[in-house]
């Protein structure tokens, strides 16, 4: 199973919602909370739903447009999306209501937004588009379930273009709640110094980016994605390496071919230990990079990862400050991404330049 | 790779038991699960109809001699009575025999535990065992529970397209099957009560107070239920030798496209839904014997529905019924939970009774079938799910 990614939209706590920018000047913050840069909605939805809408809706539904703007797509076979808390702002306020009221005087709307389809079900009203329409929702697996269901349709020859997202939102609250599990560090860093923190948890982050995958090779496309793989609960690092040795076999690639891995690296020492072993080892002759530091930790980051090889793949470029040390790359052929959210739930990509 | 997708096995846990012989048995008689509130701690107690399943969550622990250390909500809890139930009924003793996977699916996880805590997370001088629900909020969760209590590792994930999905993880995991990246897989849903779904239902004005009344013309709305149901589906080479129940033979997924909570008038989705099915089935509709339908009990769905099924159907309606009056509307449980029954259904040869109808409704052509038929001979099953959000999904089981 392969695909082309023929178009990205993506939202994020660094300014991408501009197409055309990869990455120059990062955007860094001191909070631990790396909060989305959005664009003026208005662009994308009528005021009147612009002001109804949840934050997550409306950055699913602006990411998604300026994708298909940028695939040249009018009408996507199939619209399938990954997120793992759904619309969470939506939630939170209907929870919240009927906590504080007491189950009375409640109006519907957020409760209606809350449904975790509800930016898949607004993009098909938005294009008016009957065709498959699926919502993924398992926490790290979320979107790559997402991607994988793409492939296949594109396998199955029932999909020609299919539009997918991987999208998460943290609010206020929900910072606070996650903080009672210690996910987050407690002491206050640097998003740019993330990699060489000592502690545990890690910094909060969110994102919505969307792709046409296609069947239809282009000299415009981005990438060709080779392969999607999820592990669930490995038993140590050899389970990940017998998984990434099996991608390459399939696609007759070996590991001397990646040119460039991309890690999930969040900074947080426990969870980074399988990262920095394969990075040290088993992939030591790839050079090396990672993106937590730009859009935080959460579930669907994988699509921020896929973001960035579909660009570096494309432009041939690499931004330094994704770098983990200094690589002499002539030209970047093959990408792999490991990503991890908690000790449950790890992925693999690979993709190739078209 | 594999042509075929036969199902081996299933398992079920709603308001009309706690397994396949309590469900076939309260069918038989008649004997909705439709009473009142008890295990949720809701103001609106008293002025709801609710199908609720029977048993407080230490009863469910106990059941399946699950041990107090793990922390489970209720979705996970019926999510694994009703997987467990469908593994053995498959005869699957070795998990590691072949790639097995897990599709579940929720939509709320395990709000029905959080609600009750919310307020003290916000407090950090508060610590405690509700600390540790925190993670179930994440549908996911309640998948990883029901994986681990089965040892399913090889492919893992979980669909919340609102009350259609369950009917799509049994589609993806069929699909899953197909393309050859699994041998076999537990493919349904799990959803418990909880206030918030009750309140959200409330305020949406679509509660029946009273027991539903699917496809009547004085119809008032649904009843929310809880529960689970998985089937194991199995691919040509691990089905070979064991007791096949039938095959899923289509499958067919859409979107209404119309409004976010309502189904178009003209049942558009769903119509292209069952339509789907069929051609992936290459069967035509005058097969099918028996239609488990989605019918909620909701003004716009069962016109919506039942429109669409005349669309399809013709003059020659097979029968329908909507089993909703005995289970209540499990919500992303729902899928699975009619799928069991459609399975059984033939296996069994029986039609189930729409219960409480007694008014045709005046824009549809067909009456629901409303005795309990075990004279039919049940060789293909349409069964449909549709939600929220415009998602509309049909699947179609066919005999061997």
């Amino acid at each position: 199973m392969e695909a082309f990614i023929r178009g990205t939209g993506i939202i994020s706590p660094q300014n991408t919602f501009n197409t055309a920018n990869f990455l120059l000047n990062p955007v860094e913050t001191e909070s631990n909370f790396l909060h989305c840069i959005e664009p003026s909605y208005l662009e994308f939805l009528n005021p009147v739903m612009a002001r109804r809408m949840g934050r997550i809706i409306k950055m699913g539904i602006a990411a998604a447009s300026i994708c298909l703007k940028d695939a040249k797509l009018e009408m996507p076979d199939a619209i399938i999306t990954g997120t793992a808390l759904g619309c969470l702002g939506d939630t939170e306020k209907f929870l919240t209501a009927i906590i504080e009221d007491d189950e009375l005087f409640l109006t519907p709307t957020s409760f209606i937004q809350s449904i975790q389809n509800t930016v898949s079900a607004q993009i098909a009203l938005q294009l008016k588009c009957m065709n498959y329409n699926f919502t993924y929702v398992h926490k790290g697996f979320s979107f790559e379930s997402a991607v994988l269901d793409a492939m296949m349709l594109i396998a199955e020859g029932n999909a020609n273009n299919v539009l997918i997202g991987g999208l998460d939102e943290m609010t206020e609250k929900n910072f606070l709640v996650y903080d009672r599990i210690n996910l987050w560090k407690k002491e206050k860093i640097k998003s740019s110094e993330l990699i060489h923190s000592k502690t545990i948890g890690t910094i909060a982050g969110e994102g919505a980016a969307f792709f046409v995958l296609s069947n239809q090779e282009n000299e415009n496309n981005y990438a060709k994605l080779k392969g999607v793989k999820t592990i669930y609960k490995p038993n140590s690092q050899q389970d990940i390496e017998k998984e990434i040795s099996f991608m390459l076999a399939d696609n007759n690639l070996n590991i001397k071919s990646i040119d460039l891995v991309i890690y999930g690296i969040n900074g947080d020492n426990n969870l980074d230990s399988i990262s920095n072993f394969l990075k040290d080892n088993y992939l030591k002759n790839s050079a090396a990079a990672y993106f937590k530091h730009l859009c935080g930790e959460y579930q669907t980051s994988g699509s921020f990862a896929m973001w960035m090889a579909a660009k570096i793949l494309k432009t041939q470029t690499i931004p330094e400050h994704i770098l983990i040390g200094t690589y002499e790359l002539d030209s970047i052929n093959n990408i792999l991404i490991y990503n991890n959210f908690g000790h449950e739930n790890h992925v693999l990509y690979l993709f190739s330049r078209v | 790779m594999s042509e075929k997708v036969y199902v081996t096995g299933v398992g079920i846990i709603s308001a009309i038991g706690n397994n396949i012989a309590e469900t076939l048995k309260s069918l038989k008689d008649q004997r909705s699960g439709i009473g009142n509130l008890s295990y949720v701690n809701s103001r609106h107690k008293d002025q709801l109809s609710v199908g609720e399943v029977k048993n407080s969550n230490e009863q469910l622990m106990q059941l399946k001699g699950l041990q107090k250390g793990r922390k489970q909500t209720r979705t996970s809890l019926l999510g694994i009575h009703a997987a467990r139930e469908a593994l053995i009924s498959a005869g699957i003793d070795n998990i590691k025999e072949f790639r097995t996977g897990i599709i579940s699916a929720t939509s709320v996880g395990g709000m029905g535990i959080v609600e009750n805590h919310y307020k003290d997370y916000f407090d950090i001088q508060k610590k405690g065992e509700f600390l540790e629900y925190i993670p179930t909020l994440d549908c996911g969760d309640s998948t990883e529970r029901i994986a681990d209590d089965l040892g399913i590792k090889d492919y893992i994930s979980t669909i919340s397209t609102a009350c259609s999905s369950s009917a799509n993880s049994i589609m993806f995991g069929a699909r899953l099957i197909k393309m050859g990246l699994l041998d076999r897989v537990v493919v349904g849903g799990t959803d418990s009560l909880s206030r918030y779904t009750i309140n959200g239902f409330l305020s949406l004005k679509i509660l029946d107070k009273d027991p539903c009344k699917p496809f009547d013309g004085l119809r008032k709305g649904l009843n929310l239920g809880e529960g689970a149901g998985f089937i194991v589906l199995e691919s040509e080479k691990s089905a070979k030798k064991k007791e096949i129940l039938c095959e899923l033979s289509g499958y067919g997924n859409s979107n209404d496209a119309f409004h976010q909570t309502a189904s178009s008038p003209d049942g558009a989705g769903a119509f292209l839904a069952m339509q789907k099915s069929f051609q992936v089935s290459g069967l035509s509709p005058n097969k099918i014997d028996y239609i488990n339908a989605h019918g909620t009990g909701t003004e716009v769905n069962d016109l919506s529905e039942g429109l669409a099924i005349e669309r399809i159907f013709g003059n020659n309606v097979p029968p329908v019924s909507s089993t909703k009056a005995f289970t209540g509307h499990t919500l992303a449980a729902a899928g699975g939970i009619e799928a069991v029954l459609s399975v059984l259904a033939i296996k069994y040869n029986t039609i189930y009774p729409n219960l409480n109808h007694s008014n045709n409704m005046p824009e549809l052509c067909f009456t629901p079938e409303k005795s309990f038929l075990t004279n039919k001979s049940v060789n293909h099953v349409l069964s449909n799910s549709f939600g929220f959000g415009g998602n509309t999904s049909s699947l179609i089981f066919s005999k061997l």
